[in-house]
């Protein structure tokens, strides 16, 4: 019973992230850094933990004030100067490189590239640490995740209802007309960016206390930061389930594989995903969810 | 004590400069395509890993002589960049820039699974030593003075190509006005395609000379990647000169940097200067 749980909860917290970086992804902000919010979030916890032993709870008010900095701090001149398209995606890839760069070279605390454990709270028997955010049972993270994957569908909709949504969308279509209009470009876009940044850093502090394990590789740098962005193409990122039908997608594909070949093709998921992104993009690039929805409502309109 | 602080410094600084050198050349032919399509290729440095392990197993494996093995590689990276284009980039050219810029992501993917896959996650050495060259007290790597002379050379060689030939004059102008060249005469299919193929034969020549200083393994990509593009987005996307300083400004961060902390320091360092510029100059030092 511990396997399909365990899935489900990868599913529902990675659908939670990739809902996370769409918010920004589908109005045209395409984001390579989202990865250095999820390291904040997950090493800032670990770290006060292990070092002051700063219950995640606090901890998780410091990463999360931390990450609202960063994303002004790179936001707001982005913002403000216009740097669009391929250039955010690389300036937000210098920053979750920057992150990535950092964890790994501050290994006298951080463990470096070998990554760190939350020190245990789970003493003699225990299943459930409440003030450190350890539990052992599954089911209890199931129900975590699941009320966060909620919550992050509940701020599409909100983000999707608000009059900062349509200006949003005016801006990535036209951004010198939106401004002509009187939409305020860089509030609009900044609002939205720190909305993302903060539900990423939350996944990263999630993530961190599931796997009780944290790696400067797998929380932050390109690499996790390319896997958001992929995931979420191939969900389909401009329908609201379309992120979790990514995360799904991508999991259970990896998953599968390695039911039916075992572990003699390593990277055989990653080999047959990258070939599926590329054929997504060029044919499909509203993702499986997008054309999915798209072919259904095609049907009762060619009926006659 | 201050003598030899300085002298540390100097080899510090020198190798920067070595290291700028291999910098500038790895982001010639990325500039190169961006400049004349406008396509940003993420897969750039998978395309460089392929390279070296085509040098890698032609020589270790197949014994061949080494520069028959480069020279092979050059071939090699020359047509995948030729296929990436036709089969991956021109059948979303007309779409949004940003898919164009994905597309390549997805690439990324690909190569390096299919890498590890195909050669397993080991880290794989040349087994060959150049030699390294002493100068006073200072010691410098023979593999990087070698790299720095090829780039050179392959600089001012695609600068030839560009000002002295047809096909380069052609290359010049699309990059100028895409919807009047055709006009002109000149196949603007045709000439993308062979600017993806030396593209992807100056990523070749990055392979043959990385191979003789670094290990081999599916991701080393992710090593040289990133600094690539930020030294092309640094110089002005398309700015070839502006890529060839900003490497060797870029480089001094890092072996400075890395002289007075860490190595890793040394490209915190380097990348937060490259935030910093771009609020400074967003399209780049010596962009337009």
């Amino acid at each position: 019973m511990n396997y399909p749980l365990h899935l489900a909860i990868l599913v529902l917290l990675w659908g939670y992230i990739y809902t996370s970086w769409s918010l920004m992804g589908r109005l045209g902000l395409v984001s390579f850094g989202h990865g250095a919010f999820m390291g904040i979030g997950a090493y800032t916890v670990v770290m006060l933990w292990n070092s002051y032993s700063l219950s995640p709870w606090i901890g998780a008010f410091v990463a999360l004030a931390l990450s609202a900095m960063v994303a002004v701090v790179i936001g707001y001149p982005c913002f403000r100067f216009r740097i669009v398209g391929h250039y955010f995606a690389l300036v937000t890839l210098a920053l979750s490189e920057v992150a990535r760069l950092i964890i790994t070279a501050a290994r006298d605390t951080t463990g470096g590239s070998l990554g760190a454990t939350p020190v245990t709270a789970l003493h003699q028997g225990n299943t459930m640490a409440f003030g450190a955010l350890q539990f052992a049972g599954k089911e209890i993270w199931l129900v975590i995740v699941f009320a966060f994957w909620l919550l992050g569908l509940w701020v599409w909709r909100m983000v999707d209802r608000s009059m900062g949504r349509l200006a949003l969308q005016a801006i990535s279509e036209e951004e010198e007309a939106a401004a002509s209009i009187g939409i305020h470009v860089t509030r609009a876009k900044l609002r939205i960016t720190i909305i993302s940044a903060l539900m990423t850093c939350v996944g990263g502090i999630l993530y961190a206390q599931y796997q009780l394990y944290v790696n400067p590789d797998t929380v932050s740098g390109i690499a996790i930061s390319l896997q958001m962005v992929f995931g979420v193409i191939a969900g389909g990122m401009f329908v609201m389930l379309g992120p979790t039908v990514g995360a799904a997608f991508t999991l259970l594909l990896a998953e599968g594989l390695r039911l039916a070949f075992g572990n003699r093709y390593p990277a055989l998921d990653t080999t047959i995903y990258g070939v599926m992104l590329v054929l997504f993009i060029i044919y499909m690039p509203k993702g499986i969810l997008g054309a999915a929805l798209d072919a259904f409502r095609r049907k009762p309109q060619s009926a006659p | 004590m201050s003598d030899v602080f300085d002298i540390f410094l100097l080899e510090a600084v020198l190798n920067g400069l070595l290291l700028g050198g291999l910098l500038a050349l790895l982001s010639l032919g990325l500039n190169l395509i961006f400049g004349v399509i406008d396509v940003v290729w993420i897969c750039y440095a998978e395309l460089i890993m392929c390279g070296m392990y085509c040098v890698y197993y032609l020589h270790v494996q197949y014994h061949w002589p080494l520069l028959l093995a480069m020279l092979a590689a050059i071939g090699v990276v020359a047509f995948l960049g030729y296929v990436l284009h036709q089969f991956v980039i021109r059948p979303v050219l007309s779409a949004e820039p940003i898919n164009q810029l994905l597309v390549t992501g997805g690439v990324l993917f690909f190569l390096q699974a299919a890498a590890t896959l195909a050669f397993g996650i080991e880290f794989r050495n040349l087994g060959v030593a150049l030699p390294s060259v002493q100068l006073g007290e200072m010691s410098f790597s023979g593999a990087r003075l070698v790299a720095f002379g090829v780039a050179l050379g392959g600089v001012i060689g695609l600068y030839f190509l560009l000002t002295r030939t047809y096909l380069g004059t052609a290359i010049r102008a699309i990059s100028q006005d895409r919807s009047i060249m055709p006009l002109m005469g000149v196949d603007p299919a045709k000439i993308f395609a062979l600017t993806s193929a030396i593209g992807g034969g100056l990523a070749g020549l990055a392979a043959c000379l990385l191979v003789l200083q670094y290990d081999v393994h599916p991701a080393i990509g992710l090593s040289f990647g990133p600094i690539t593009f930020l030294i092309c987005v640094l110089g002005g996307l398309g700015n070839m000169l502006g890529g060839f300083i900003a490497a060797f400004i870029f480089a001094q961060f890092i072996a400075v940097g890395g002289f007075f902390f860490a190595v890793e320091w040394g490209y915190v360092i380097a990348f937060i200067f490259f935030i910093a510029v771009m609020f400074w100059r967003p399209r780049g030092i010596f962009g337009k």
